[in-house]
């Protein structure tokens, strides 16, 4: 029958050194103190990675400082422009080899990074060139000022579209960056940086330090640093908020989410089966703002939950090289372990899990998609974030009880609704607590959207003009 | 064949108004994420032996067509020979599902094809408007029939589906379906062409089909060929979702068939991906998926030559209709 032949994108594209050192002042750094980066589909070793020390973190605070003073913040806004013009271009350029580069290290369909995340971060870097000299038009009014310093640490689920959404508003605004990826995600960040020399961007402006938590609370601590730009969990959200407590830091926060996906009885059905594939499997659901609960209205209960098992037994698991693969690789063991633990506590308290029938690889780390059925807001799996291909479904019977229940979570990121009748949208869009919701769709992201949270989603926002006000502060 | 009680799908006696509650009781189609999954669909890469399945998978399904006014006995018959042979380099190939022509020609095709298992299609019920009072239509359709066509391609009356004139349009697809009745009690196969292009919208479209459906044809197909818009994915994805939507409720299958516009083989391929992951893999065949095309034929032929011998020919080593 027809059975797609394997598809796969080179792995020549990409060349990673054996091992890399952080990336201060322009230079990369002689390699120390290394640990080892792996291809989660294979646990194949990429890369040896310097783990940051507390001396690591000063020298690029430093860089930082010196760029900001003697260079950075001297440029005029047009020509702030120009560079990340450069890098937007390069990245466009270096497209191909930056997807292959993320899949290998993320674990990631090739579909997604080549479709999705490498044309955002280009299109971030686009963006925010283009307002790095209307800086008088963000909202503070004329001359408005950098912060300086910003320590920025990203999350592995996006590496280099988190490292987009966070380098190119604080650059655009005129401060300069220490920057930490994940430390299961650490390449793209280091390709970024030789980005950074070929597009003679001055030295010090972006810093790359590689590391793990403990170089992540050195960056947030440092006393020569304005800002924090954090995303990922709630509960290193709340280390933060504590550590710079009583600080002058500001911060923004980009945290966990457990987003209602609402699905009305007269919903477009089909597109919205879509809609909820796509709201919790893209990505293996490793997403912060993933449709992780679906609340799909009783009337029509049965048909949606009979067209999402057909359509999940149409979902391709299996090498993220592949460029059908459709679900590719759980980022970490330590991940995967936490969504099985999640998935058989939903099991223990009674839910009834449903996975189709895919065939697992031997290697890597991998999940297949799941939903659970028979769970209420009681549950664990429905109040906690699962961060996995994980789908926790309730119904409803009218729209004020899907308001409640979508609305009773400790977080508020953000929601979809699906339906055919307008007003309804709106009112839903009024009555929820969520940064973004999304009508008809989901998981669509755009430069010039702002994103962000309520309740312990985090708070600040990052995209379009809010984003930009992250990074700035009014002249007086 | 099985057959369905088209009062029990409706739930009431089939009056206009019971249809129209039935037909505006569907879910809604939204545009946008109709469109995005099929343009995800049609980033599938389709490599190697997959490719080799999907290109002579393409050629068994197509109703290779002639439907110009110009259209002569010679025409007629070079393009029959084509479907016997449509490489004679490579004798490998297979032939097409069918010959498609007017109903005048159904006669010069038959004996083209001889006994060959070729079948040949005939449009028919004043084709491509429809628009003709109901006799001339069944008459139209007898005529075909009786000249030896397997299968007739007929229209619906827009006219009367857009001024919401649902029964209408119902009973001139069962009428022309008993028209397809052959005298020894057989019947040639119905394909019921929505003209898609016409219902404009894409709830319309759902409508047509289901419509189309509750009279009990053998396929429904997008397009005459002859309006502005003819097939496109995302309406052979939505109408190949409301056939497997109507097999699960009813257990009859019925094929969809494109027509028009598809001219590349790497087109087709997309077809037969959106086919796959759709309605499933038990409409891969050609008793259950058709394309309706001209140009098609000759590009899937070269891309298939490509992959045997490794390398690109041109238009001249393959033989115009």
């Amino acid at each position: 029958m027809f059975d797609y032949s394997p598809a796969p994108e080179s792995k020549d594209l990409v060349k990673f050194q054996a091992s890399y050192g952080h990336f201060i002042g322009g230079k990369f750094t002689k390699p120390a103190n290394t640990f080892s980066t792996i291809n989660p589909a294979t646990e194949q070793v990429l890369a040896e990675i310097s783990h940051g020390t507390a001396k690591d973190v000063d020298s690029a605070v430093k860089a930082a400082r010196t760029a900001y003073e003697k260079t950075w913040s001297k440029l005029d806004g047009a020509t702030r422009g120009k560079y990340l013009y450069r890098i937007a271009r390069i990245i466009q350029e270096r497209s191909r080899e930056l997807a292959v580069a993320e899949t290998l290290n993320n674990g990631k369909p090739i579909k997604e990074t080549r479709d999705v995340d490498i044309p955002l971060v280009a299109s971030w870097f686009f963006y925010y060139a283009g307002w790095a000299d209307k800086l008088d038009y963000a909202g503070l009014g004329a001359n408005p000022k950098a912060h300086g310093v910003v320590s920025q640490i990203v999350p592995w689920n996006f590496p280099l579209m988190m490292l987009a959404w966070k380098i190119a508003p604080a650059l655009a605004a005129g401060n300069t960056v220490v920057l930490k990826p994940a430390e299961t995600t650490p390449l793209t960040a280091l390709l970024f940086a030789e980005i950074c020399q070929q597009a003679e961007l001055p030295d010090g402006v972006v810093n790359i330090v590689t590391g793990f938590g403990d170089t992540g609370a050195m960056m947030v601590g440092h006393p020569d640093v304005n800002k924090i730009a954090f995303t990922g969990s709630t509960d290193v959200g709340r280390i933060i908020a504590k550590q710079i407590a009583g600080t002058d830091k500001k911060a923004t926060l980009e945290l966990g989410g457990k987003a209602a996906n609402i699905v009305f009885e007269d919903a477009a059905l089909d597109q919205a089966v879509e809609g909820i594939v796509n709201g919790i499997f893209f990505n293996q659901g490793h997403v912060c703002c993933a449709g992780s609960r679906l609340l799909v209205q009783e009337s029509v209960q049965d048909v949606v939950i009979k067209k999402l098992k057909a359509r999940m037994e149409n979902i391709r698991l299996g090498d993220p090289m592949d460029k059908n693969t459709d679900i590719g690789a759980i980022n970490s063991k330590e991940q995967l372990t936490k969504i099985d633990r999640l998935v058989k506590q939903g099991i223990k308290e009674g839910g009834q899990a449903w996975a189709p029938s895919c065939a697992i690889p031997k290697n890597g780390f991998w999940y297949a998609p799941t939903i659970i059925t028979g769970v209420s807001p009681a549950n664990t799996v429905v109040r906690e974030e699962i961060f996995g291909p994980v789908l926790s479904v309730m119904t409803f019977r009218t729209p004020a009880e899907a308001v409640a229940k979508a609305n009773n979570s400790q977080y508020g990121l953000s929601a979809g609704v699906w339906t055919e009748k307008g007003s309804r949208i709106l009112k839903m869009a009024d009555q929820l607590n969520a940064g973004v919701v999304w009508a008809n769709t989901f998981n669509q992201f755009d430069p010039a959207s702002p994103f962000g949270g309520f309740k312990e989603s985090g708070y600040g926002r990052e995209g379009g003009r809010h984003g930009l006000l992250s990074y700035l502060k009014g002249s007086n | 064949m099985p057959t369905i009680d088209p009062e029990a799908v409706v739930g009431s006696r089939i009056t206009n108004q019971s249809l129209s509650r039935w037909l505006h009781s569907l879910p809604g189609v939204d545009k946008v994420g109709l469109e995005a999954r099929t343009a995800s669909l049609g980033t599938r890469s389709i490599k190697t032996d997959s490719k080799a399945w999907a290109l002579d998978m393409a050629i068994k399904m197509m109703d290779l067509t002639t439907l110009e006014g110009a259209d002569t006995k010679e025409r007629v018959r070079s393009l029959c020979l084509k479907a016997i042979t449509p490489d004679p380099t490579d004798l490998t190939t297979p032939q097409p599902a069918a010959i498609c022509v007017y109903g005048d020609m159904v006669k010069h095709a038959k004996e083209a094809l001889g006994k060959n298992k070729i079948h040949v299609a005939a449009v028919a019920t004043a084709f491509p408007s429809g628009r003709a009072s109901l006799p001339v239509k069944i008459a139209d359709t007898k005529d075909a029939v009786n000249a030896g066509a397997d299968e007739i391609d007929m229209v619906i009356d827009r006219g009367a589906f857009l001024s919401g004139n649902y029964l209408e349009v119902y009973k001139q697809i069962l009428a022309v379906k008993a028209a397809c009745l052959r005298k020894d009690g057989t019947r040639a196969h119905l394909k019921v062409i929505l003209e898609t292009g016409e219902l404009e919208t894409y709830d319309n479209i759902r409508r047509a089909s289901y419509l189309a459906m509750l009279a009990g044809p053998d396929f429904i197909k997008t397009s005459t060929g002859k309006v502005s818009i003819n097939a496109t994915l995302p309406i052979t994805l939505l109408m190949l979702q409301a056939v497997k939507d109507w097999f699960d409720q009813t257990k009859i299958q019925i094929g969809v068939k494109p027509a028009g516009g598809i001219r590349t083989a790497k087109d087709a391929i997309k077809y037969l991906v959106v086919v796959k992951e759709t309605a499933g893999e038990e409409w891969l065949t050609p008793k259950y998926f058709r394309f309706g095309a001209s140009s098609l034929l000759n590009d899937v032929l070269m891309q298939r030559q490509k992959l045997t011998t490794g390398h690109y020919s041109g238009r001249d080593y393959v033989s115009v209709d």
